[in-house]
């Protein structure tokens, strides 16, 4: 195998990690901040619904962490396995936050095991929800610190290079490059966003599938409300990642918007395609619109790919997955704000099956939308690995072997998605909702149905 | 002390942790998995899962904390390693996989389904033979510079006696720790019947274990002469740790004071392991790499150390939560009271 070969194959394996991952690890970061919020509300409100929603998460949660645990093993082996060179590279400056991240990792389970098996062994429940702290913090930080990570890729900091040695070394600033506040926010607010809206499709499906539970409907309101919120705060934050990227990566903002000629009074470009000689054709354009991404100001002039050679132009494709992200996180927050005005009014329609539908896709949509997302963020940086200073070319390992590795975990990732779909619908079916509250119910002899 | 013998120290003590913990976990899930042929589940599974249960995440964090420790301290040996790793790396990533994910299935999903615990029993006992092969790689001779890339030559590997001795060591070692400590956990979950069945276990495995370990030393007599030289000035440890493997099998095989044998185990492993460690420096692969050509910028190490004396301010207290409410909890060892989500 030519290095050409391996370079390929490293890139198709590492980026089948990382789709494959990031489901698992967007739930992971999200969802223990679910059950907190649903542990908390059942405790003040001494309302036995809430308390159960937060276990029977909690239940499949573990499934989920399970494998956001053995592919996120995977893919941190997997840098130093196929990117040995970037890793050489990165291990003398921006080690520091992978190795908080273990730290983190470390902190959410122990006390993830022991908060799944304290439930009613303390008296005051209370003490039971402080162990969930740990766990959702140490979830959050470690998206926090592995984002720093990849911020630092896109924008590398804290070093200087001279005669091919490194020098200057800070890590520090490596860790605070200008790319760090808005991925990391971006990162983090988008997993609680996600795991909202998966949650509320569930409780959705749930609903249109026989069950007229109130269970499920105070679930679907919560993860509606919870998910409403964040998905503003998405918007916002993505508002401001646009601005970085003005001002920092001004070639990833351009190809993702297509915009060739740098020009004051930039239009947003939407959707479209693009002919041979990258004349844009079919889309819906706003005027102003880049110009007040970029900077706030309609007439702020925005750099065009004009400025850039060619080979350090990113694929242009680029632009559907930025389209598609934003137009879902857009998506999203008006159907949780329809369905929430929807309850406050009494609109009859929210509750109907066709809206209820919507909600349901809602929650692959908002996966979804995370992938695009990652796919923007790691194709857009093309051709570097680490910007303006590694190609992810030189990078590659110069083993033979990538193209069976690819094969094989290809067919692991197969069998952890099936086998955890298999498992997480097995577990709820045996044990439906109705059947659980009649159960506590006999158990602590009080009215929890 | 220099800051690259703090590093290695430090990274050798996650290294010793995970041996330890990964060595109880995987053993635990093949002889679960080993009492469903034999139908002796009845006994065993129970007390194993008690165990197992609370802290299977745990296991997997030492080995994350020991390969991202040592790049960040020695980002040298992501070229080596990382360039050669590929292949045996991976297997032990998806073995890692399948182990953790059908562990959680089978536990939290669908309890005592068969083809899961044969699964995550069967890969558990392969991860240490898979991770294994590192500790060969880096006795030198099996890579070798090619226009200045290494290239690993499968071929030598795969037939070294070197290779297989220390696949066997690892092997055997599992199952005897993690017997061992078993037969302590079951003694005090005043469980005779599965005490006596890990007892038979252990006395089993010890014999193979000492050979085998006896076997790596003669074979690195012929193959690695620096190495094994390097191992005779450390000779009291080995002495130490023979004498420690010894007192386990005695309390074991009178029935006495299981606590002390799993204590003693502990420190015949340490013994040997820090003495293999230390006879090794200052390479980390012979004969290219060494610690200290290896080794980051001052400001790097030195961040690093902060960080982690700051991580161990958090994680020491809860580890030691997390063992009264598991492991010394009366009440916990003894099944009084199921308290799982």
């Amino acid at each position: 195998m030519g290095n050409e070969e391996a370079v390929f194959f490293s890139r198709v394996l590492t980026e089948t990690t990382l789709s494959f991952h990031i489901i698992y690890a967007t739930i992971g970061v999200g969802v223990p901040l679910m059950i907190m919020i649903a542990q908390w509300v059942g405790i003040r409100k001494n309302d036995e619904h809430y308390i159960l929603l937060a276990r029977r998460w909690a239940r499949g949660f573990v499934i989920t962490v399970a494998v956001g645990v053995v592919t996120g093993t995977a893919i941190g082996l997997q840098l130093s396995l196929l990117w040995p060179n970037f890793m050489e590279l990165a291990g003398n400056v921006i080690a520091l936050p992978l190795f908080m991240e273990t730290f983190a990792f470390f902190f959410e389970a122990i006390f993830l095991g022991i908060y799944l098996y304290t439930w009613d062994r303390f008296e005051n429940q209370k003490k039971h929800l402080l162990l969930l702290i740990p766990v959702a913090l140490g979830a959050a930080f470690s998206a926090v610190f592995i984002t720093i990570v990849n911020a630092f890729m896109n924008a590398p900091r804290g070093f200087d290079i001279l005669n091919g040695e490194l020098v200057n070394i800070s890590p520090l600033l490596a860790m605070f490059n200008p790319a760090m506040p808005t991925k990391v926010a971006h990162v983090v607010v988008t997993a609680f966003m996600t795991a909202a809206f998966v949650l509320a499709a569930i409780a959705a499906f749930r609903l249109l599938r026989g069950s007229d539970h109130v269970y499920h409907k105070k679930a679907l309101f919560l993860t509606m409300k919870v998910g409403f919120i964040f998905s503003i705060g998405a918007a916002i934050i993505g508002d401001f990642s646009g601005k970085y990227l003005a001002e920092y990566q001004p070639e990833k903002l351009a190809a993702a918007e297509w915009h060739f000629e740098t020009t004051d009074k930039a239009e947003l470009i939407l959707m479209g395609v693009l002919t041979e000689d990258n004349e844009v054709k079919y889309a819906l354009k706003i005027p102003y619109g880049l110009s007040i991404l970029a900077a706030n100001n309609p007439f702020a002039e925005v750099t065009g790919l004009d400025q850039f050679p060619e080979d350090e132009v990113p694929p242009l494709y680029i632009h559907y997955l930025f389209n598609l992200m934003v137009f879902i996180g857009m998506w999203m927050s008006l159907l949780s704000a329809v369905f929430l005005l929807g309850q406050w009014r009494g609109w009859k329609f929210v509750a109907s099956k066709w809206f209820r539908w919507l909600i349901v896709l809602g929650g692959p949509l908002t996966m979804l939308a995370i992938e695009f997302g990652w796919w923007f963020a790691e194709v857009g940086r093309q051709p570097w690995i680490l910007r303006d200073i590694m190609k992810v070319s030189e990078a590659a390992t110069t083993s033979g072997q990538v193209d069976s590795m690819l094969i094989l975990f290809c067919l692991l990732y197969f069998v952890l998605g099936v086998g955890s779909i298999v498992v997480l619908r097995r577990m709820f079916r045996r044990n439906p909702v109705e059947k659980e509250l009649e159960d506590r119910h006999a158990m602590k002899g009080r009215d929890v149905r | 002390m220099n800051l690259e013998i703090l590093g290695i120290t430090v990274l050798w003590t996650f290294l010793f942790g995970y041996i330890m913990v990964g060595a109880i976990d995987f053993g635990a899930g093949f002889f679960n998995a080993y009492s469903l042929i034999t139908g002796k589940q009845r006994v065993l599974t129970k007390v194993i899962q008690r165990y197992l249960s609370p802290v299977w995440e745990i296991t997997n964090v030492f080995l994350v904390f020991f390969f991202v420790g040592i790049i960040g301290f020695f980002p040298k040996t992501a070229f080596y390693y990382g360039t050669t790793l590929l292949v045996p790396v991976s297997f032990g990533v998806i073995l890692l996989a399948i182990r953790g994910s059908y562990y959680a299935f089978e536990t939290y999903g669908s309890r005592g389904h068969k083809g899961y615990s044969f699964m995550y029993g069967l890969a558990g006992l392969l991860i240490p033979a898979s991770l294994s092969i590192v500790l060969t790689i880096s006795e030198g001779g099996f890579i070798e510079l090619v226009d200045g890339n290494p290239v690993l030559d499968y071929w030598k590997l795969f037939t070294s006696p070197l290779t297989w001795s220390i696949v066997v060591l690892s092997i055997s070692a599992t199952l005897y720790i993690s017997a061992v400590f078993l037969t302590w956990y079951a003694n005090k979950a005043r469980d005779t019947e599965a005490a006596g069945l890990l007892r038979r276990y252990a006395l089993t495995w010890s014999l193979p274990t000492m050979i085998a370990a006896g076997g790596i030393i003669y074979e690195l007599k012929k193959y690695q002469p620096e190495h094994y030289n390097n191992i005779q000035n450390f000779w009291p440890m080995f002495l130490i740790s023979f004498l420690l493997f010894v007192g386990t099998v005695f309390l074991l095989y009178t029935k006495r004071q299981y606590g002390w044998a799993f204590t003693m185990l502990a420190g015949q492993f340490a013994f040997a392991f820090y003495g293999y460690g230390a006879s090794h420096y200052p390479y980390l692969l012979y004969p290219y790499l060494t610690i200290y050509d290896s080794f980051t910028n001052p400001a790097m190490a030195i961040s690093l150390i902060v960080v982690f004396i700051l991580g161990l301010c958090l994680l020491i207290p809860s580890l030691i939560l997390v063992m009264r409410l598991f492991l010394f909890d009366k009440d916990y060892v003894r099944g009084k009271g199921d308290y799982h989500a």
